[in-house]
């Protein structure tokens, strides 16, 4: 193998965008963190421990930094999630961790758990030292991974640390998926992503970029490994299917997110309308705002109590300046060369619970950017094509079918997590799939190549 | 209640006090200019930081001990008497106690052990004003290797005769400052009762080692590397100091005025020294860590309290709470008490579950939704449980679909039990709760008489056990 570079210098130096995404929660220092730390009471069988999908053991970690413990308190929070440090920024532990914090029934705030989390984790990176784990003795399988996003990292983590090759592809140029490309800066910078996954790269995964894999790619992964596990996501957004579309000024939320993180995207134009009201709009919205637009709206065809984006999100997007627009459905974008306008009607609903449109109530808003935020499509088409040696890949309504504690699909061979089984969630249920998947496929690969 | 107000005038071993409020001798009283502002901020009294011959100090001289984010719980130095020469130090009492008439000055002492040396320095000590002398016998470092400080403290001979040969010359009330770094400070206590002191001032500093740096080895504080055994004072020794107060106050052999000395920090620490007989107290590291601002809360809130309580002057509570203390085999042993959980106050953490299986008596118990009471299922048992149960526990988030994850009511099965046959009372429950009034300790009414184990023996119930045998606690 080549010398490789690591992923974090692959990327060019923090571009002046990045710096107008300033951390939302910015991190704790030690004179804010033991204070912090020894606030929490170390409940037994802790429910902030029972809420966080990957059950990382809170008190342990949290009373660890207490004592000054940090390398163990960060291997205590790797040991039960090997993406501790997105997850402590991305989380939304509001209605997770934080959430279950016996201190809401004391009416106290809840303990800072991500804030602590991040503290540990970042003193890990900054101390230099490795990831706190090694790869098992080799046992010669093999296990294929396809996207190379949490639910993947997650899952070859715990087969690396059982000894088995994991071998990852993904078709971007880098790895960690939507952690590294789709969650919003204030939040998870680029370069964090990429300094977490940098470690994992010591416990010898292998990583094939830039390569797609459709139907037949993955019959040849197969041939080749012993089990595959798919992280394969969900495919693009949403289109409104209304005319003007094509226009350019039309884009989608995922790549104006990729976009600004990535270095493409440095600016966008005044006016700006999102079109849907989920965190991925809010995170979209917020963006446009720090990239420099004036007037941003959020549309959305029902109202505020239906809306999918958490309300401290809802809350954020007003601080930032975001306008919100509600009941209200495109029927139309308009322009010559380029946008310059969405048409939208106001909707009603009714007894039974629909949304009709009100006549007559149709007006122009002006734009010059059309964000569309209004659900991902999957991608899990091509494993109907898929000529299985064991058996068809089941899927419903695109998603494809587990056992929700392996992981294991109607493919016993195959096995899969993350958004592209639960529709889309948060990075913390991907990584807990992939952890489930991962240790599930080591003990079926057990169970299949007992050694007599 | 008293219909006057309350006042914090008072007298300590015939001086005149504007209130009990007095700087310990250290470095807060180390200069002339420091006393003026500490008087100007409200405190009575300065015990001058002891003068002597000078010596040299090094650096660093302090070390502290933090405790869960809070600085300074205990603090400890190995800084010696006065550095400044007696000339300066005898000149700015006088000048102080010319600004300052109604104020206290007090000097702390410390010469070689010889009758002519400790004639002069007293001559020349109150010839500057000073209201009284503080002879100190505690200081636990680097005078002590020169026989002076505790070194003195430590012998009871010693002691008697250097308080004897001050009270030959002094005209001013004579105040010994006890070491508690000693098995029994009674001990020393009647020695200087024997010598004639008119008051005492108890504790000086204990003897410590605060920590050592655990990436250099080196102990602090830190001289080059080297450290010595230091004082140690601060919140932390409050409780040691209050027992060497109640046993000099509870023994006639000892009782003299005394001035409480040991973590005062505020008004509530005033007033329990007060409540076991002390008449004035000192302050120094509070005052070293928050500056000499911290007298103003000292003196509302002893004030209010004493509204509260109808107290008009400090001798209406002074020892009040001497008769309660008391030695164990006078206590009753018939007393019991539970522990009860309210579970409208519960958040459950189950802190007293832990706390009682693995530090007490494993009377709690996690089964409320059990139709069976289970006394025998231990923490490890419930912890395995939980483990196994994990990996298919939803989260609330995602499988309830209620934004909101947690209600107010805390559920049924995180509620500890107290098994109330069992509970022997020892309430370290209610220590740990974390909620206030979540766990109450209430009494049993077992139907007999108060009963103590001396009263038992007296009886013959019980074998009396050894005799003769001196407990450092009686």
């Amino acid at each position: 193998m080549s010398e490789r570079v690591p992923f974090p210098e692959q990327i060019a130096a923090t571009s002046k965008v990045a710096e107008r995404f300033g951390d939302l929660h910015p991190p704790l220092d030690r004179q804010a963190a033991v204070p912090e730390a020894n606030r929490c009471l170390y409940c037994f069988d802790a429910p902030c421990t029972n809420a966080c999908p990957t059950h990382i053991d809170v008190p342990r970690f949290i009373k660890k930094i207490a004592s000054g413990n940090l390398s163990g308190s960060a291997r205590t929070i790797l040991d039960a999630n090997i993406l501790g440090a997105s997850c402590s920024r991305a989380c939304p532990v509001e209605v997770l961790c934080e959430g279950a914090c016996v201190m809401h029934r004391y009416n106290k705030q809840p303990i800072q758990i991500a804030r602590l989390q991040r503290f540990a984790m970042d003193a890990l990176y900054d101390s230099g030292a490795p990831l706190p784990f090694e790869p098992g003795a080799e046992t010669g399988l093999s296990v294929a991974l396809v996207g190379a996003g949490p639910a993947s990292l997650a899952c070859a983590a715990e087969l690396r640390r059982r000894g088995i090759r994991a071998d990852l592809y993904d078709a971007r140029p880098l790895p960690g998926g939507l952690n590294t490309y789709g969650v919003a800066e204030y939040k998870l910078p680029l370069v964090e992503s990429l300094r977490e996954i940098e470690m994992l790269a010591q416990l010898g995964v292998d990583f094939h970029f830039e390569t797609r894999i459709d139907a037949a790619g993955l019959a040849e992964l197969e041939q080749k490994h012993h089990a595959v596990f798919l992280g394969i996501g969900l495919g693009a957004i949403h289109k409104l299917g209304v005319a003007g579309e094509r226009l350019p000024g039309v884009t989608n939320a995922l790549d104006l997110i990729a976009g600004y993180k990535s270095g493409s995207l440095t600016t966008v134009p005044n006016r700006v309308v999102v079109v849907g009201a989920g965190n991925t709009a809010i995170d979209a919205a917020i963006a446009a705002v720090r990239l420099g637009a004036i007037d941003v709206h959020i549309v959305y065809r029902r109202g505020p109590e239906q809306m999918s984006a958490f309300t401290f999100e809802y809350e954020h997007a007003k601080n930032e300046g975001v306008k919100f627009l509600w009941h209200v459905q495109p029927t139309g974008i308009r322009g010559s060369r380029a946008v310059e306008g969405i048409e939208l009607t106001k909707l009603d609903s009714t007894d039974d619970g629909s949304i009709v449109p009100q006549e007559g109530s149709e007006f122009v808003l002006e734009a010059d950017l059309i964000v569309l935020s209004i659900g991902q499509a999957t991608h899990s088409g091509f494993l109907s094509e898929y000529p299985g040696e064991f058996g068809k890949i089941q899927a419903e309504r695109g998603r494809i079918v587990i056992d929700r504690e392996t992981g294991q699909t109607s493919n016993p061979k195959f096995f899969a997590g993350g958004d592209c089984t639960n529709g889309g969630r948060e990075v913390v249920d991907a990584v807990a799939d992939g952890k489930r998947a991962g240790v599930s496929i080591a003990a079926w690969l057990e169970a299949q190549h007992v050694i007599v | 209640m008293s219909s006057s107000k309350p006042t914090l005038e008072t007298t300590f071993c015939g001086i005149s006090c504007l209130n009990p409020f007095w700087l310990a001798s250290a470095p807060p009283t180390n200069c002339g200019e420091q006393v003026m502002r500490a008087f100007d901020a409200g405190w009575g009294g300065a015990v001058w930081k002891t003068i002597g011959e000078p010596i040299t100090n090094v650096s660093s001289r302090y070390s502290s001990i933090d405790w869960e984010g809070r600085r300074m719980m205990g603090f400890n130095n190995i800084e010696l008497i006065s550095d400044r020469p007696i000339e300066v130090n005898l000149r700015e009492i006088a000048e102080v106690k010319r600004r300052y008439p109604k104020h206290v000055v007090i000097a702390s002492l410390m010469v070689e052990s010889k009758r002519e040396s400790w004639h002069d320095i007293v001559q020349r000590a109150e010839d500057a004003g000073a209201d009284g002398l503080e002879l100190n016998f505690g200081c636990p470092h680097g005078m002590s290797e020169r026989g002076m400080g505790s070194a003195v403290g430590q012998v009871p001979e010693y002691c008697e005769q250097i308080t004897g040969w001050v009270k030959e010359k002094a005209r001013t009330p004579v105040i010994v400052k006890l070491t508690p770094n000693i098995s029994d400070i009674r001990i020393p206590a009647r020695a200087a009762k024997r010598g004639g002191a008119d008051a005492l001032s108890a504790i000086n500093t204990i003897n410590s080692i605060t920590g050592i740096d655990l990436d250099t080895f080196q102990p602090n504080p830190n001289v080059d590397g080297k450290s010595s055994h230091g004082g140690y004072c601060g919140p932390a020794v409050k409780p040691i100091a209050l027992n060497m107060v109640q046993q000099i106050q509870a023994d006639a052999g000892s009782v003299l005025p005394l001035s409480g000395i040991g973590g005062i920090g505020g008004w509530r620490d005033v007033a329990e020294f007060i409540l076991l007989g002390c008449s004035t107290v000192q302050v120094c590291t509070a005052a070293m860590h928050y500056g000499y601002r911290i007298v103003e809360d000292m003196q509302d809130g002893l004030l209010n309290w004493m509204s509260e309580k109808g107290f008009a002057t400090l001798e209406d509570f002074r020892g009040l709470s001497l008769p309660n203390v008391r030695e164990w085999k006078q206590l009753n042993l018939n007393y019991q008490i539970v522990a009860r959980i309210h579970e409208d106050l519960c958040i459950g953490c189950q802190l007293c579950y832990t706390a009682c299986w693995d530090g007490a008596h494993q009377c709690i118990h996690l089964d409320r939704t059990s139709p069976v009471l289970d006394t025998t299922r231990t923490p490890a048992m419930v912890e395995v449980e939980a483990a196994r149960r994990i990996s298919s526990t939803p989260i609330p988030k995602l499988d309830t679909g209620s934004a909101r994850t947690i209600s107010a009511v805390t559920p049924l099965e995180r509620i500890p039990r107290v098994d109330e046959h069992h509970c022997v009372g020892c309430n370290l429950c209610s220590l740990v709760c974390p909620v206030e009034n979540c766990i109450t300790m209430e009494r049993i009414d077992k139907g007999i008489s108060a009963e103590s184990w001396e009263q038992r023996v007296a009886k013959g119930m019980v074998p009396s056990g050894a005799s003769g045998v001196m407990s450092t606690n009686t």
